[in-house]
């Protein structure tokens, strides 16, 4: 496909063959699908949480749950203060990915690593965070199976809570953790020159895709189970 | 570097740091929304704020699909092959929430032993290495529940 054909056919119809009808290369297409994939087994899990709690009759309140901070003293009662460091973590480990994307569309190589280079940072810095309640709440007696949490109302909760809260938040934590190896990995092929010899740093662009959408599904995790 | 693509370059610069403060008002917003929720007890309100915080959530959703994924500026083709598809989550929602509400009212009002659970408080037990905290919140909570109708927790 010569770039005059392309030129004189750019008001024509893009369904005519000859080109690609979404104007993007085959690998962001099948991101794009592979996220939209997971999307609903994203959403799969939360309506079936929305579901299982809607059935039931009390649930636990979030705010007496996830209460403690790290390296505070002992009963501390700091609901929301510690998972919106998280949340923010995430944004802002998304916003420098964007960044290493554009520079990336702007051959900055120099820019790519650095913003790489935080992105990989914010996401190791989540996944520690994940890491320090998942154990807080496993010394509090939370786990698969067991909720050592009453329903807001006083009485008895079933382990749906947690066995809900750790399906979810460990699949989100699973897909942090793959979206950290595949960032760690474009930040090596940087400094390989290997997008430099390609001429393009469209890779970047896909594996930022797939960390936005870890940063979307928190957006969703985080409203769910924190908040609502 | 030419001309025209170092315009491009600020503008691309100018719309992630505007995206950015919007995601983190939106979320600051929604903090707020819920440390305000945690001392309101009246069912109404606090299903009206929970409203506001879905409503923001998406509003977050939209923020990082269309400007940090760029599917805003994908072709409509592109767009329409992603978001079609998703739009099926109407339904689903809709479909098994209201399920589930039916399925506790049923067994509500056919199952005696599901409804008496819900009205039995539990006797507090004492964990080992948090004793000093416990008897604060939980009377906090059982306190609580006093004043509440156990549906208003859904």
């Amino acid at each position: 496909m010569s770039n005059v054909t392309t030129a004189s056919t750019k008001e024509a119809k893009w369904w005519n063959g000859g080109k690609s009808p979404f104007d993007v290369e085959y690998g962001k297409v099948m991101m794009w699908y592979f996220l939209m994939s997971d999307a609903f087994t994203f959403g799969a899990f939360l309506i079936s949480y929305g579901t299982v709690r809607f059935s039931t009759n009390g649930w636990p309140d979030p705010n007496l749950v996830f209460k403690s901070f790290p390296f505070a003293p002992e009963g501390v009662n700091a609901p929301l203060v510690f998972v919106s460091v998280m949340t923010f973590i995430l944004i802002v480990s998304s916003v420098t990915m964007v960044l290493a994307v554009h520079a990336g569309k702007m051959m900055d190589k120099k820019g790519v690593v650095r913003n790489m280079i935080w992105t990989i940072i914010g996401g190791i810095a989540f996944l520690s965070c994940q890491a320090w309640e998942w154990n807080h709440l496993h010394h509090e007696g939370a786990w698969w199976g067991m909720n050592p949490f009453m329903n807001a109302d006083g009485t008895a909760s079933t382990s749906n809570f947690t066995n809900f809260f750790f399906t979810i938040t460990g699949f989100h934590g699973f897909h942090v953790f793959s979206g950290v190896v595949i960032n760690i990995v474009m930040l090596i092929m940087t400094l390989m020159d290997k997008f430099e010899q390609r001429g393009h740093y469209l890779m970047i662009e896909k594996a930022g895709l797939y960390w936005h959408f870890v940063d979307l599904v928190w957006v969703f995790v985080f409203t769910c189970f924190y908040l609502l | 570097m030419s001309q025209d693509t170092h315009a491009e370059h600020h503008d691309v610069i100018a719309e992630i740091k505007k995206v950015t403060i919007i995601l983190s008002v939106l979320t600051i917003v929604e903090l707020i929304l819920g440390f305000w929720m945690i001392g309101i007890t009246s069912a109404g309100l606090r299903l009206a704020i929970k409203g506001v915080i879905i409503i923001l959530m998406l509003a977050k959703a939209f923020y990082i699909v269309a400007y940090f994924m760029h599917l805003k500026h994908e072709l409509k083709n592109l767009i329409m092959t992603i978001i079609v598809p998703l739009a099926l989550f109407i339904w689903f929602i809709i479909a098994f929430l209201a399920d589930g509400n039916s399925f506790r009212n049923l067994r509500n009002d056919y199952n005696p032993h599901f409804k008496e659970q819900a009205t039995i408080k539990v006797e507090k037990k004492e964990h080992d290495a948090h004793g000093a905290e416990k008897p604060t919140h939980e009377k906090d909570a059982s306190k609580e529940g006093e004043h509440k109708a156990p549906e208003d927790h859904k």
